[in-house]
């Protein structure tokens, strides 16, 4: 038996060290690593779907492996370590709370490419960060939310108090209030990406307090089955969650990381790749808005889609003045437009939001 | 702005039932001496189980059974390492819930987002709308009924049946048990089973009527706080059951008290479930006589039966 292990060890041990030598030849391997499972039907569905399209758009020339459930902190490191060890050229890391752990094995790999989702830490040459405007999405859901309350009240699943989630919430709230000046926005921080017990509970609990359409941070469709029992409406989240059209899902933000990934495995292939900061929205196709249905009056849609279309050509910002913060101090003023430095680390929340952002 | 308390508790009493389940399973299987820390990997088992059998078949009620039968199943397990091959309880019990997180990630590839079939409810929808008592008491699906009338017959069991005063016999000395002529390994064995059915129907409850999906690691730690939840009611069935409740009304209340947009620290309310606890613990590990009076005396000991 321990002759076993050893032979196992010894031969495991130096294919790890042939790996790099055939590189050459060898299919170029793409890693990723992933904070739920591939079945979320949300966040990390979406990230496997463009997975599988880089697949297919490069056939035999590339591999690719995945880990899913991997929790944010020490045991990401280790599965990235692993992941480096065994030969892959590129690896994409696909949650906020991933920043540390890859930037840490980064500095150890300086020949593995990492591009870390959601996060601006670039310690090293060879990580580079990747997100999309969600808010863009989330002010065209908060524009339907304002129109199709009618209790005003709507509720929304946030995950952790970060900039991303924040944003969201200001850039729903803003759009929401555009069109119905007596709408109240209530806040439920699950503290989880990912625990649809929480989820369906924290749905439930809005509803109670008198919610009528609900928007989710969050990744699975467990607030959907709770919309569907109580006659509310939702979004789908991350990803289209069709399966609940044509209520309560009336719409969805939509994330497609495929072109993303696929011009990003390309770079590593052409040898063209750099440390870059990629930050696209509904013009460049990252973000995109599911099929609004039936459920949406129809002047409604052809409101909703002519913001979508005006966001997509760059004509509208949805941080745009005249904007203040929420205790009441000018942030932007008629006209001026939010940079990308503020919205990146946002931490506040705009005026007429109640309640406090968590530390 | 203020919280209903109507919903409030139709609330929580879903969140708990899960918990209830696997407690008052436990809760027997300590009275016959047996510590079983695999509650945990039971639960998930049932959880996975009786959410495949469930989408599968498209009937909630084999769900159920399949949860409980897996639970069983898996309880079984340690029922024989530890009372035939008399290994050591707490080890076995922590293998067992390692082992039933790795098996049910196994089983239940490919399942994430399918929907299960809806359950019925046992009264008819008209009762629960009247008002107030309308929603918390006639507004459940079945098995949360199930759970209290179980909780009624465990306490009537073990206090006023005979097979409960041997259930007692066999945890407080196994050996006087087994003079007096009562199988002491079988009893338990048959104890550990019906744990490990409890335990996985409250894991099919979860999957199938709480959350209706079903996830890797969905159970979240619910068997460890059912084990402590037997301790926290020291023995006792009915404050198995309040402990329960209070446990999902601190889960249900931190929601809704964020929903209504009152300022607290959330942090406070998620954790006091489990400060509780351990305060609990201390009480009773503080005086010595006091645990004894309601802890079975074997519980933890190996029994093996000599001449």
């Amino acid at each position: 038996m321990k002759t076993l292990t050893k032979i196992m060890a010894v031969s495991a041990l130096s294919l790890g060290l042939a790996a790099p030598a055939l590189a050459q030849d060898d299919p170029t391997q793409v890693g990723f690593i992933y904070v739920g499972s591939i079945g979320d039907l949300g966040w990390t569905y979406e990230h496997d779907r463009a997975r599988l399209a880089v697949e297919e758009h490069f056939g035999d020339a590339v591999e690719t492996s995945y880990v899913e459930n991997v929790p944010e902190g020490a045991d990401a490191e280790r599965v990235l370590t692993q992941m480096a060890l065994s030969g892959a050229d590129l690896i994409f890391t696909t949650s906020f709370g991933y920043m540390d752990p890859t930037n840490a094995v980064a500095e150890r790999f300086p020949n593995v490419r990492f591009e870390h989702a959601t996060g601006y830490r670039r310690d090293h040459p060879n990580v580079s960060t990747y997100s999309a405007r969600f808010y863009e999405g989330r002010a065209v859901m908060g524009h339907i939310a304002g129109h199709m309350t009618e209790s005003n009240i709507v509720g929304y699943i946030a995950s952790f108090p970060i900039p991303e989630v924040i944003r969201g919430i200001n850039s729903a709230f803003i759009h929401a209030r555009e069109v119905n000046p007596d709408v109240e926005f209530r806040i439920v921080w699950a503290y989880t990406w990912f625990d649809p017990a929480v989820e369906a509970d924290a749905a439930q609990a809005l509803i109670d307090q008198g919610a009528d359409v609900i928007m989710q941070h969050t990744d699975s469709t467990a607030p959907m089955t709770v919309l569907a029992e109580a006659g509310a409406i939702g979004f789908g989240q991350a990803s289209d969650m069709y399966q609940f059209a044509p209520a309560p899902r009336v719409s969805a933000i939509i994330d497609d990381w495929a072109p993303y990934y696929i011009a990003r495995t390309q770079a590593v292939m052409d040898g063209t790749w750099e440390s870059t900061d990629t930050w696209d929205g509904i013009g460049p196709g990252m973000v995109g808005i599911g099929e609004m249905t039936d459920a949406i009056p129809e002047e409604v849609r052809a409101s909703a889609q002519a913001m979508v279309e005006a966001i997509a050509a760059g004509d509208y910002h949805p941080f745009t003045g005249p904007l203040n913060r929420q205790d009441g101090s000018a942030w932007l003023a008629e006209g001026e437009v939010a940079d990308d430095g503020t919205l990146a680390g946002m931490n506040f929340y705009v005026e007429g939001i109640t309640g406090d952002v968590p530390n | 702005m203020g919280i209903d308390p109507v919903t409030l508790i139709v609330a929580l009493i879903t969140v708990s039932t899960p918990v209830l389940l696997a407690a008052i399973g436990e809760l027997v299987v300590e009275k016959t001496g047996v510590l079983n820390l695999g509650v945990e990997g039971m639960m998930i088992t049932g959880a996975v189980m009786g959410f495949v059998v469930a989408v599968n078949t498209g009937s909630p009620t084999l769900g159920f059974l399949a949860g409980m039968a897996s639970g069983m199943a898996l309880s079984l397990i340690f029922g024989v390492l530890t009372q035939m091959l008399l290994s050591n309880q707490v080890a076995t019990g922590l293998a067992l819930t390692l082992f039933g997180l790795g098996l049910s990630a196994l089983l239940g590839v490919g399942y994430p987002g399918s929907t299960p079939p809806p359950v019925s409810d046992p009264f008819p929808a008209a009762m629960a709308e009247i008002p107030v008592i309308g929603p918390i008491l006639f507004g459940h699906s079945l098995i949360i009924y199930l759970s209290v009338l179980l909780v009624a017959a465990v306490w009537y069991v073990l206090g006023y049946t005979k097979v409960g005063l041997i259930i007692r016999a066999v945890g407080e000395n196994h050996d006087a048990a087994h003079a007096l002529g009562y199988k002491v390994i079988r009893i338990r064995l048959m104890a550990i089973m019906f744990g490990g059915a409890c335990a996985g129907l409250g894991g099919a409850f979860l999957s199938v009527v709480r959350v209706q999906n079903w996830v890797d690691g969905m159970t979240a730690g619910a068997g460890w706080i059912a084990l402590a939840l037997v301790v926290f009611a020291s023995w006792k069935p009915w404050r198995a059951l309040l402990g329960a409740y209070l446990f999902g009304g601190v889960t249900a209340l931190q929601l809704r008290l964020q929903a209504a947009g009152i300022n607290i620290p959330v942090e406070i309310l998620a954790m006091s479930p489990y400060v509780i606890t351990i305060i609990v613990l201390v009480i009773m590990s503080s005086d010595k006589s006091r645990t004894a009076l309601n802890a079975p005396a074997a519980l933890g000991k190996v029994f093996h039966a000599t001449g």
